[in-house]
């Protein structure tokens, strides 16, 4: 519950007032509404769950009943400041195409994947010899709904080869609040539980003024309406 | 211009028909024009101080203006009933609802059974040909006479729904917000196919006198009900058609003729039979041409996204149903993709229904639940109390 306000709070801070965002899997549409209310932007949500879009609706928010692997190309070039994909890119037939259509329909990305190296998973595999149910990645592995799983190392090894730049990067456990990392260093490979990138392609200049570290020691004073909320509905089943 | 309201319900019902003067004529795609224009439309409810709470509801095909009041020749409940009311979706009590009857219609607004002023006589094929672009543009005209400058929202399902899109298109300064209900940016080959065949069976009739039927004192039944019959097949889905009817007969065993067997001939019977006395033949060769002209990408130079260009101002809600082939949700999807590429704000729904594309007509409480959230999101965004 607390995790993924913690998710919220860091994507708060990094999108620029006024943005155009689009939340890909945007379930209820609480970030959305959030990102609307603090930082007054310009929100799209993608959402498959009939009861999530007619939830998204109610608020008074703009939402595509659609899948993400499937309707991004229904999105035009650079439409957006900024694509959000959160916790849902290893449950995609096709991540890396996914990936680079997020970069396509918006100049960066927000995407938070669980790494698949943290030790907790590793140990679970090498104790136990059982796949791993953790915090972050609580199912079996028959009704998983994630067919894609990465570590950090997989995932930024992707960004190389799709040519993206690694803007800021994130590590967020258990509710704690995030913790700026460098995704490089082979210790946070063990240490992350869940990352969370932004995003840009590498041909683009870096955005002008923005702060070498995004997730920088200043602590924000909580907006409000911050407060614990339920737990986000799984966007896509 | 005769106008009266009377108290229906718990909210005010009022409208009549509007009659613009000889000099304000109708300007038409074809280059034609239509003068003197009538319109006859419904109101419900009532319009605030401000003027900022009108929702202009488009009808479909054989729809009229009679949205949520008793139907003057059927004597049934108007055709959106079930959403339009006191604490429905469409709620008088909040909104000032206006419901007209398109141009070419034959329920008091001018089409091909008014008197053409040349010559005393029904116009019949004398009618000039009418778009859909026609139909929303005599919308505009009354929407102007009656004082409102901005509605609130245009909504619309089907050929309704086009309308809709032609709103957005045409006068996207004047519209808030838009819902488009099953419907598409244009007709396709299969649509124009299933118009023709029901063209022709007007055509054929006898009766029809070459489209003088009303002078000649006759009128084209037959044509009429089959042209009706072959359509409400593309109105269900197949599943829908199944569950209602399967093989099941009208009365034991079989008549070893031409009977209706089949419970399903015996609907489309009764479907065909009882249009015949609420709807004109011309009128509907009329309104299926313009729904076969409509193309709105078209229109703007081949590009759909081009049509809305201007629209940026508009929020927009497109809905279809999962078992509509008549306008099947991908029609809708292109709809959506087109405005996204203009940079338009739009939310898109595909209903899940097994009741083909007449399920906007019918109980469908996600319908009802998207209305509902849409329109009271937007209201308040437009500070409607």
């Amino acid at each position: 519950m607390t995790a993924m306000r913690e998710d919220f709070r860091e994507i708060l801070r990094l999108v620029r007032p006024g943005a155009r965002v689009l939340d890909v899997g945007c379930g209820e549409g609480e970030l959305l509404e959030l990102l609307t209310r603090e930082k007054r932007v310009d929100g799209q949500g993608l959402e498959i769950s009939p009861e999530g879009v007619s939830a998204c609706l109610a608020r008074g928010l703009a939402v595509v009943q659609g899948d993400g692997d499937r309707d991004l190309d229904h999105f035009p070039t650079r439409a957006f400041d900024y694509a959000i994909l959160s916790k849902t890119l290893q449950q995609m037939r096709e991540p890396r195409h996914v990936l680079s259509e997020l970069l396509r329909i918006a100049d960066q990305a927000v995407v938070s994947v669980p790494n698949f190296g943290h030790w907790k998973v590793r140990w679970a595999l090498l104790s136990r010899g059982r796949m791993p149910e953790t915090g972050a990645l609580p199912e079996p592995w028959w009704s998983t709904p994630n067919i894609h799983l990465c570590t950090l190392r997989d995932f930024t090894t992707l960004c190389e080869e799709l040519d993206l730049r690694i803007d800021a990067c994130a590590a967020l456990e258990g509710g704690r609040p995030a913790r700026p990392i460098d995704p490089a260093k082979p210790i946070e490979n063990w240490r992350a539980e869940t990352a969370l990138f932004l995003l840009s392609r590498r041909t683009e200049a870096a955005p002008e003024g923005m702060p070498q570290n995004l997730f920088g020691e200043v602590e924000l004073p909580t907006p409000e309406g911050l407060a614990p909320r339920p737990r986000r509905k799984k966007a896509r089943a | 211009m005769t106008a009266q309201a009377q108290i229906g319900g718990s909210f005010e019902t009022g409208g009549g028909t509007w009659r613009f003067p000889a000099n304000q004529p109708l300007h038409l795609d074809s280059g034609g024009r239509i003068a003197p224009l009538e319109i006859a439309y419904k109101t419900y409810g009532q319009l605030n101080e401000t003027r900022s709470n009108a929702v202009l509801v488009c009808h479909a095909l054989t729809g009229d203006q009679h949205l949520a009041s008793t139907h003057p020749v059927t004597g049934k409940p108007g055709w959106w009933s079930r959403v339009v009311g006191p604490g429905l979706p469409l709620d008088p009590e909040r909104y000032f609802i206006v419901c007209t009857n398109v141009v070419g219609g034959c329920m008091g607004t001018t089409g091909p059974a008014s008197t053409n002023p040349e010559t005393g006589d029904p116009y019949g094929l004398a009618f000039p040909v009418i778009t859909i672009a026609d139909m929303v543009r005599a919308q505009a005209m009354l929407i102007e006479a009656l004082g409102i400058e901005t509605l609130f929202a245009v909504v619309g399902g089907s050929m309704g729904g086009m309308q809709v899109l032609q709103w957005a298109a045409d006068y996207p300064e004047r519209l808030f917000s838009a819902v488009c209900i099953a419907a598409a940016p244009r007709h396709s080959a299969q649509n124009i196919a299933f118009h023709e065949v029901g063209r022709q069976a007007i055509m054929a009739d006898p009766n029809w006198v070459g489209g003088a039927y009303l002078k000649a004192g006759v009128r084209p039944e037959k044509g009429l009900a089959v042209a009706r019959m072959a359509a409400h097949i593309t109105y269900l889905s197949e599943p829908a058609l199944q569950r209602k009817f399967g093989r099941e007969l009208q009365r034991d065993g079989l008549s070893w003729g031409f009977d209706a067997d089949f419970q399903v001939e015996s609907y489309l019977r009764h479907q065909g039979a009882s249009f015949v006395d609420r709807f004109d033949a011309n009128s509907y060769l009329y309104i299926t041409r313009a729904l076969d002209y409509f193309d709105l990408a078209g229109q703007a130079g081949g590009s759909l996204a081009e049509a809305f260009r201007k629209a940026r101002g508009v929020k927009f809600c497109v809905l279809s149903f999962s078992s509509d082939w008549l306008y099947p949700t991908a029609e809708s999807r292109d709809i959506v993709r087109a405005l996204n590429a203009a940079g338009c704000r739009a939310s898109f729904v595909e209903i899940e229904s097994d009741k083909g594309h007449d399920a906007f007509f019918l109980d469908e409480p996600q319908l009802d639940a998207t209305l509902r959230g849409f329109l009271a999101a937007q209201a308040s965004a437009r500070g409607l109390a």
